[in-house]
Parts: C-alpha cells; structure tokens; sequence
C-alpha cells in the first residue's frame, strides 16, 4: 500500500583522488518506501556519507540505478537534480546550515522561492511551517537570536515547508545537547507520524533506535538492513541510556 | 531562470553589509563615469547657449566676412594681404544676389562713449553701422519709434536706434525719443529703441547703437576697415544654393582668379557650431580614454571583489544548491550583484558630473544642460561593465559543486 520511493540497485560509487581510485560504495541495494522511518548507521569512511549524497540527489552514482518515484536519478543533469532536491527532498544539517543573514521566515522560504512560488502564498507556507515546529513566536528572529535546538527547529521547518517525499536528516542531534537533542527526535517522530518519509544518517547507536528499521553501512557494502523491534519513542519510552 | 526579489535583496544585502569595501570597488566607476559626464554635461551646455544666441544670426542667414570667425593657428601664407570687403563690394553683390531674401552690410566700432545732457557711458558701447538688410539679418527689432528706412541710408542722416543698456544708462526719467546723444563729438537723434535682446553667457548684448552705415562711414572712415555682409535666404532649401551664388559672385566682384582659394570667408551659424565641435572633439576623445581606462581598472577591481565575495559565501551558496537553485539561479544572482556595483558607482557618477558640469557651466554663465544620451550611454556601459568582468566569478560560483560547497567552512 505504501508507495515506492527510493529503489537502489547495485549502486557504487567511486572518486579518483590523484591516480589512485577511491571506491566510497561498492555494491548497495535498498529500498524505501512512504512514511518509513529509516535509520543509516555507520562508523566515518564507511561510505555512510556518500550513500546519504547519493539519496540527497547531490551526486550521482557511478555504477548502478537510483529510481526516485520511478525516475532514474542516475541519467539526470544538474538542473534536474536540482528540481528533485527543490521538490521531493528535505534537508536537515548537523551544523544547521541557516543563512546567517536572513531571518527564520526567509530561511524556511528559500526552497519556495527557487520552485517559483508566489511572494503571498511563500509567506503563508513558511509561517506555518515555523508554527507546525514551534516557532511561531521566532519568525522574524535571525540564527543568531536563536538557540541551537531552535536553529535546528528552523532546518526541519525549511525541509517541510515544500511537502517532499523525504525528509533526510544527517547527524541532525549532532551539534546539541543530549535533552535539546531528545526534542528534536520527538520533532522526528511527530513528523513521521503525520505521515512523513523519514530518513535519519547517524553514527550513534542510540539515535538509530529512534527510527523504525536500521541499515548498517561498512566498507562501501550495507551490512545489515533489520526493523527495530524496541524503538525509543520520545517521551513515551525513554531508554536508561539515553540519561548520560 | 527566475530574476525576482530575491536576486535583488540578496545582491543589495551584500552590498550594504560589506558597504566599505563595495565603495572602494565602485569609486573607478565613479570615476570613469563621471569624467565623461562632466566633459560632456559643459560641452553640452556650450553648444546649447551658441544654438541659442551665440550670433544674433536669424535662421538661413549666413555670413560674408575677411576673416574666418575663429581661427586656429596662424593666417595662411599670403593671406595678410587680403584686400578689405567694401561698401561698393556690397553694392554691387546686393545688385547681384537677386535669390537672396534680405541682403545687408554692417560694420562694428567698440569702446564708445555715449553722452546725453551731463551724463554719459563707460566707453564700453558697440557702435554699429548698418544697412536696413542688416537690421532684419541681425534680427534687430524697434520697440518704440521707428525704423530707419532707406533714405536714412541713402543720405547718411545723424540718426541712431539705441540698445536698453544704454537708454537704462543715460536716459533714466527721460524719452529717449528725439533726443539728441552726443557721440565723438557729433550730435545724433535717436529715432527708435531696440528690444532687449536674451542674454549669453550671462553677457548684456543691449550695450550697443545703430547707425546709418553712411553715417557710420562717415563718422569712422571708410577706408582701412573691411565690411561685413549678411544674406538670408527665402528658406532652408535654397540656403546652399544662395551660398554658392554669393560666393561666385563674390569671386567675380573681387576678381578671384579662377583655381585660387577664396579671398573672403563665408560662414553660417551651423559651421559655427561645427567648428565649435571641432575644437572641443579633442577633450571629448581625452574624457573618453580617462574614462575607458578609469572603467577597465574598476571592471578588474569588481572582478576581484566578486572571487572574494563567492568564496566567502560557498557555504551559502552551498545551502541554496542544496535546497533546489539551479546554476542559472546562482549565476544570475552573483551577476546582478556585480552589475548593482557597476550601476550605483555610475548613478554617483552621473549625478557627480552633472552637478559640477552645471556649476563649471554656471559659472561661465552657459544655459544648464542635461546630457541624456551621454546619461544613456554611461549607464549601458556600467550595465556592460558589469557582465564582462561579473560573469566569471558568477560562473565559478554557479559551478561549485554542493557537497564541497556545503562542507566548505567559513
């Protein structure tokens, strides 16, 4: 019933540093479907980052085929790329990545102004996607009026305001406090629940626990792809481990 | 491609948050813009006030003199022995030149005292000496009185017309007409009163009297002074036409022998004009070199300040990429910003040297002039500007690749 979106078949993925040829992915399949929540694990130079580029749509595969919503994102341009990223996908940062001169309400517009939505109807979607995160009080605020759990607030509100398919959140507790941290997954599984796509790249295990399937990711291969029997549900479960 | 609101308050933001540095990279536009604005503003303030009264010339009136009316440089060889044009040289060319609508002589003495009563002029007063074509081809006009008619001429009568200045000057309380002027030494009745005539270069052109040219002649001598003719024609079509007939007649009354240059010079507002432009091309082609130079050096400097500029904002750019801007958004909007640079340093020079172009002007008391089209042509050249040495920078910026823009830290 849930509808395909992310189809990945024997992607890899290979740099040329020098003369010497780097493979980042060597052999990964997977799928995702609608309102999944879909944690990517992995230790650094795992291949962890250049798989959440590739489903980001920032890069493309060197072997393979990626279909976004049946589309092979492997024969598309940049502009196309551009459009998917624009329409279909939602960035959340560790670092936030805010335009530090613009406020909250501009900053959660960007992503309508290059779909070439209307100046009105861009105000009204981004104020209410700032009031859907809690920051209806924060809308003319600048990042650096506002705190980091806020600041992330802002990100999740500018990767909802265009209604995509995804919604891929790299490290997006890395940069927080452990409690800031824990409202921001809450934030996570609010989102899930009203039946958004979620996809969750972290190293730490505990995070992970939040999603509802995990797929380990180690020396460019997927190791591991298995549903999570006991999720940690903000607020509802709080596991011991989470009390550091 | 989407131009909108954005490109604008982005490129302006930018500018106004690194306002010290953008005024730097702006001031050789400035400075290129306004060297050919204020050259261009005087040069056409110049040529409006000549148009407009720099010869009292009415239109299709042109001009038989000795000399050229400027000249550059010395006489040709030869030409110091020039024989004066007479009054008998005039004679004959008004028994001549039958196409022509009004044919007049005139002669000029200056520095004249003007006395009536016990008061008098400075010895600053033009005394003229015409005939009833040279009244009408000088466009000199009778307020009150009348004008001379041809037997005034004819029998060299002591009667004047007299300019305002003057009448403003010794006949403050009195009708001046009838009245008898006293000028070297001879009485003379003044029989009309001249309207005032629009000031040049803020210079009163109403400081003068009109005689009879006989009288004149025989007040000042014949002889040793050459004559001036006036001939307009009937209109602007056989203009060239009356021209070329005056002058061949003219070579004929002077017995210019055939393949010999002409001993007398002919000229009309419009050649006046030209020379008029031919001395002034000289500093308009220097302004333009300052200028080109001036611009080429900001055009690199802009160049400069936009590479700093991209690579201060990759992170940013990085951020629009990854939320959907397509290369061409990023490129127009690096773009826009380096040509906002190159308009804003050209409106501050526009206005730079209109404003001292129209004081320089005031000065010599020259009509204010806007100069449109040389306005049209800076802006087009800073929009020009701009695109030339703005769209490397903004290609580099819209190539950076997002993932090394978005990890890039500033």
């Amino acid at each position: 019933m849930n509808e395909n979106i992310i189809n990945i078949e024997h992607i890899s993925k290979v740099y040329t540093v020098g003369d010497v040829k780097v493979h980042a992915l060597y052999d990964v399949s997977l799928r995702i479907d609608s309102t999944e929540y879909v944690a990517i694990m992995g230790p650094s130079g795992s291949g962890k980052s250049t798989l959440m580029n590739m489903l980001g749509c920032l890069d493309t595969p060197s072997g393979g085929k990626y279909d976004f919503k049946t589309r092979n994102v492997s024969l598309m341009t940049d502009n196309e790329l551009a459009e998917i990223r624009n329409r279909e996908i939602g960035f959340v940062f560790q670092t936030f990545n805010l335009l530090s001169r613009s406020n909250a309400l501009h900053n959660v517009e960007l992503p309508l102004i290059y779909a070439g939505v209307p100046s009105a109807e861009r105000k009204e979607r981004a104020n209410q996607a700032l009031i859907s995160v809690g920051l209806g009080d924060r809308v003319h605020h600048k990042p650096n009026e506002l705190s980091g759990g806020q600041r992330q607030r802002v990100a999740i509100a500018r990767a909802l305001v265009t209604n995509p398919a995804i919604i891929l959140a790299d490290e997006p507790t890395g940069n927080l406090d452990s409690k800031t941290g824990e409202e921001i997954m809450l934030l996570f599984h609010e989102i899930n629940q009203k039946g958004n796509t979620i996809i969750l790249v972290t190293h730490e295990e505990y995070i992970a626990q939040h999603a509802a399937r995990v797929i380990r990711v180690r020396d460019g291969l997927v190791e591991r792809d298995e549903a999570i029997v006991n999720r940690y549900i903000p607020g509802i479960s709080k596991p011991e481990s989470a009390v550091k | 491609m989407r131009i909108n609101y954005e490109v604008f308050s982005v490129a302006f933001g930018s500018i106004r948050q690194n306002r010290l540095r953008a005024g730097l990279t702006i001031l050789g536009v400035v400075v290129g813009i306004f060297s050919i604005i204020v050259i261009m503003t005087i040069i056409t303030m110049l040529q409006n006030s000549i148009e407009s009264g720099f010869s009292d010339l009415n239109k299709n009136t042109f001009q038989i003199q000795k000399w050229e009316a400027m000249r550059m440089g010395p006489h040709h060889h030869g030409d110091r022995n020039r024989k004066d044009i007479t009054i008998e040289d005039f004679d004959r060319l008004q028994g001549m030149l039958t196409q022509a609508l009004y044919i007049g002589a005139e002669q000029w003495s200056f520095g004249r005292v003007v006395k009536y009563g016990n008061k008098e002029t400075n010895p600053n007063v033009q005394i003229a000496g015409m005939t009833i074509g040279a009244l009408r081809n000088n466009n000199v006009k009778v307020e009150v009185g009348r004008d001379f008619i041809q037997t005034d001429i004819d029998f060299a009568r002591n009667v004047c017309l007299i300019g305002m200045d003057v009448v403003d000057k010794i006949f403050t309380g009195v009708d001046p007409l009838g009245q008898q002027v006293i000028i070297d030494g001879l009485p003379i009745t003044v029989v009309g009163v001249l309207e005032r005539t629009p000031q040049l270069f803020g210079q009163s052109k109403d400081n003068y009297i009109v005689f009879p040219i006989s009288s004149w002649q025989i007040i000042y001598g014949k002889t040793g002074r050459s004559v001036n003719i006036t001939v307009m024609s009937h209109s602007k079509e056989d203009y060239n036409q009356v021209i070329d007939a005056a002058m061949g007649y003219m070579r004929t009354i002077r017995k210019v022998a055939p393949g010999e240059d002409n001993d007398f010079y002919i000229f009309s507002n419009e050649s006046l004009i030209s020379q008029v432009n031919d001395i002034t091309s000289g500093i308009k082609i220097g302004a333009l070199v300052v200028s080109i130079i001036a611009l080429l050096a900001a055009g690199v400097g802009i160049m400069n300040i936009m590479l700093v500029s991209v690579t201060e904002r990759t992170k940013e750019i990085g951020i629009r990429k990854a939320v959907g801007a397509k290369r061409a958004d990023i490129l127009i909007q690096f773009l826009f910003e380096a040509i906002l640079l190159c308009i804003i340093g050209g409106v501050i020079g526009i206005a730079l040297g209109v404003g001292l172009g129209n004081l320089v002007g005031k000065l010599i008391n020259a009509q204010t002039a806007i100069p449109y089209n040389w306005i049209a042509i800076g802006i087009s050249t800073c929009v020009f500007v701009g695109v030339l040495f703005g769209t490397y920078p903004a290609y580099k910026a819209a190539n950076l690749d997002p993932i090394e823009a978005l990890r890039h830290e500033t």
